[in-house]
């Protein structure tokens, strides 16, 4: 693979992750929000205008799309028709390849979100509730965070190799930075009254922790979670354009390679629609993390 | 249900002698907060400390609760030392500090010491929710009540601990003029209920006369730095008070000058009475 080529595919990556971004901290703000949710159902909103208001964009996108193909002047090869992309998908359906690469992409996502979640809440925990942590740690981390994720692809390669742990760590590098962030910074800034409430009440460190700290943070917390599962995401495509024999990054690589922008749009939407399913997964977590403690 | 199903704890006696608090001050030095406190709170009194703002009433109302250390001096509670966040009393604050994602109920329950079985202490949670009448607020959360709601609840936790000293900081401080009285009229009453020995950090003179057996006075006297207790003025009255008695009337006049504020009475009883108190002390 070509040093161009690197770059050339790291130049969109980085707009999807700014994007996400926005996205993520926009959701950050619901976890305040199910009050609001409440209150609107009381006043007698419809039920079904947000999932049909949702998806009057992608359908005007879908038609808009159909109606270029079928009666603009582009051919197949440039721009694809939607009946195409059914086309590609059965076709890499029915041998089972498709499946495959969805299957082993979810599968280095989760185990890697999973590790990097796990990593982020730890540590961010101890920089956030401890000074003397904060102090020996937060500038080391600092400067590894700076680090662009994607100079670690080399190292890797060359330490762990190119099979399924150099994607995973990948992976779980990206997803610990902003899990960690956000909750050290919201464990931080937990409203000093309510710690001091909690001390008074006698509660040990520990107690205090699961009492007041951590439902405390459980918004900052979930947008953080929301963030890391975008950057997993980010980071699967990225280890698989680089090196892979299978999941949805292969594809787009392989289909690139091949000329077949049929697949190209079809592992995209299929990376959409991934990416927008676990996040509602994490919105559900959400939902389950303020009932537990809302 | 009868109103006390709980054994509640007795009332305990407070001694403070000679205690000081200093804290480090931006320029490096040291900034005297309090000096040469002494004071002897009997069990089951209601004692108010009154002062103008900064002056240090919080701060000797933390180093009783145990939040905070004396830097000189001695602390006791029923003779034994305070130890840190001492469970023998429970603070209530100026703000309600109440947990926004729990409901009243388990805000409350968050005040039973460590170790109550599950039963009694939802018996002990709803007979104080009673007590403060919030029972019909027990599944609400904080961000759906009002501010005097709050504060109820913020009460009813304090009285949960079973205190043997409640220890309360401005509680009615940020709440309007008209429920402020009501509060004081139910912690009146809790009182009775629940005979703790109740000090007061407060910087209304009306509060203070109305509530308190004792009121102690805080602020510096001559060019030491720090503020001491300048004064302690026995109320003597029974309660229920009359909010317009004459005798307090002379009290609030006497505390008013003591704070450095005119009381903008006309050469009348009231400040013939005072003259005739001052001259009395002097001459004793």
């Amino acid at each position: 693979m070509s040093a161009a080529k690197t770059t050339g595919t790291a130049a969109p990556t980085e707009g999807v992750a700014s994007s996400a971004y926005q996205q993520a901290s926009v959701y950050g703000y619901s976890a305040a929000g199910p009050g609001l949710v409440d209150r609107r159902r009381a006043r007698g909103e419809r039920r079904w205008w947000p999932i049909v208001g949702g998806a009057l964009i992608p359908l005007a996108v879908l038609l808009a799309w159909w109606a270029t193909t079928e009666f603009g002047d582009i051919p197949s090869y440039r721009l694809p028709s939607p009946a195409d992309v059914v086309h590609a998908a059965g076709e890499l359906g029915s041998t089972g390849q498709l499946w495959r690469d969805v299957a082993i992409s979810t599968q280095r996502v989760l185990q890697g979100f999973a590790f990097g979640s796990i990593i982020g809440i730890v540590i961010g925990s101890l920089i956030g509730l401890s000074r003397t942590a904060s102090i020996l740690l937060s500038p080391t981390i600092g400067a590894l965070r700076a680090v662009p994720s994607l100079a670690w692809v080399p190292l890797l390669v060359l330490y762990v190799g190119i099979f399924e742990p150099s994607k995973v760590i990948l992976i779980t590098i990206g997803a610990a930075f902003p899990v960690l962030t956000t909750l050290s910074i919201a464990l931080r800034h937990v409203d000093p009254h309510l710690v001091e409430l909690g001390r008074a009440y006698g509660l040990g460190r520990l107690s205090l922790l699961t009492t007041v700290q951590l439902p405390a943070v459980i918004p900052a917390l979930v947008s953080g979670l929301r963030l890391a599962l975008a950057q997993s995401w980010l980071f699967l495509v990225a280890a698989e354009l680089l090196a892979s024999s299978m999941g949805l990054g292969f594809l787009l690589m392989d289909s690139g390679n091949n000329g077949r922008v049929d697949r190209i749009f079809l592992a995209i939407i299929v990376l959409a629609v991934l990416g927008k399913t676990t996040d509602a997964l994490i919105g559900l977590l959400e939902r389950w993390l303020l009932r537990r403690w809302g | 249900m009868t109103v006390l199903d709980t054994p509640t704890a007795a009332a305990l006696p407070v001694r403070i002698a000679g205690v000081g608090r200093r804290f480090p001050a931006p320029d490096g030095g040291e900034r005297v907060v309090l000096r040469d406190v002494d004071l002897d709170i009997r069990a089951g009194e209601i004692v108010a400390l009154l002062g103008p703002s900064g002056c240090g009433k919080s701060t000797l109302l933390r180093l009783v609760s145990g939040l905070d250390r004396a830097d000189a001096g001695q602390l006791t509670i029923a003779g034994t030392p305070v130890a840190v966040v001492d469970q023998r009393s429970a603070v209530a604050f100026q703000e309600p500090r109440l947990l926004p994602w729990r409901t009243i109920e388990r805000n409350v329950e968050l005040g039973l010491p460590r170790g109550t079985a599950r039963a009694a202490g939802r018996a002990r949670v709803a007979e104080l929710l009673r007590l403060v009448q919030l029972d019909h607020a027990s599944t609400l959360r904080p961000r759906q009540i009002s501010g005097g709601m709050a504060q109820r609840a913020s009460l009813a936790r304090a009285l949960a601990r079973n205190p043997g000293v409640l220890l309360l900081d401005e509680p009615f401080g940020a709440l309007d003029a008209l429920t402020r009285l009501t509060m004081q009229d139910l912690l009146l009453e809790i009182h009775a209920a629940e005979p703790a020995t109740i000090v007061l950090v407060t910087h209304d003179v009306d509060e203070a006369l109305q509530l308190a057996d004792r009121i102690v006075l805080l602020g510096s006297e001559g060019d030491a730095p720090g503020a001491t207790i300048r004064r302690v003025l026995e109320v003597g009255k029974k309660r229920p008070r009359d909010r317009g008695d004459a005798q307090l009337a002379v009290l609030r006049a006497e505390l008013l000058s003591l704070l450095g504020v005119e009381s903008h009475h006309p050469e009348n009883y009231i400040t013939q009475a005072i003259k005739a108190q001052r001259a009395k002390r002097a001459g004793s």
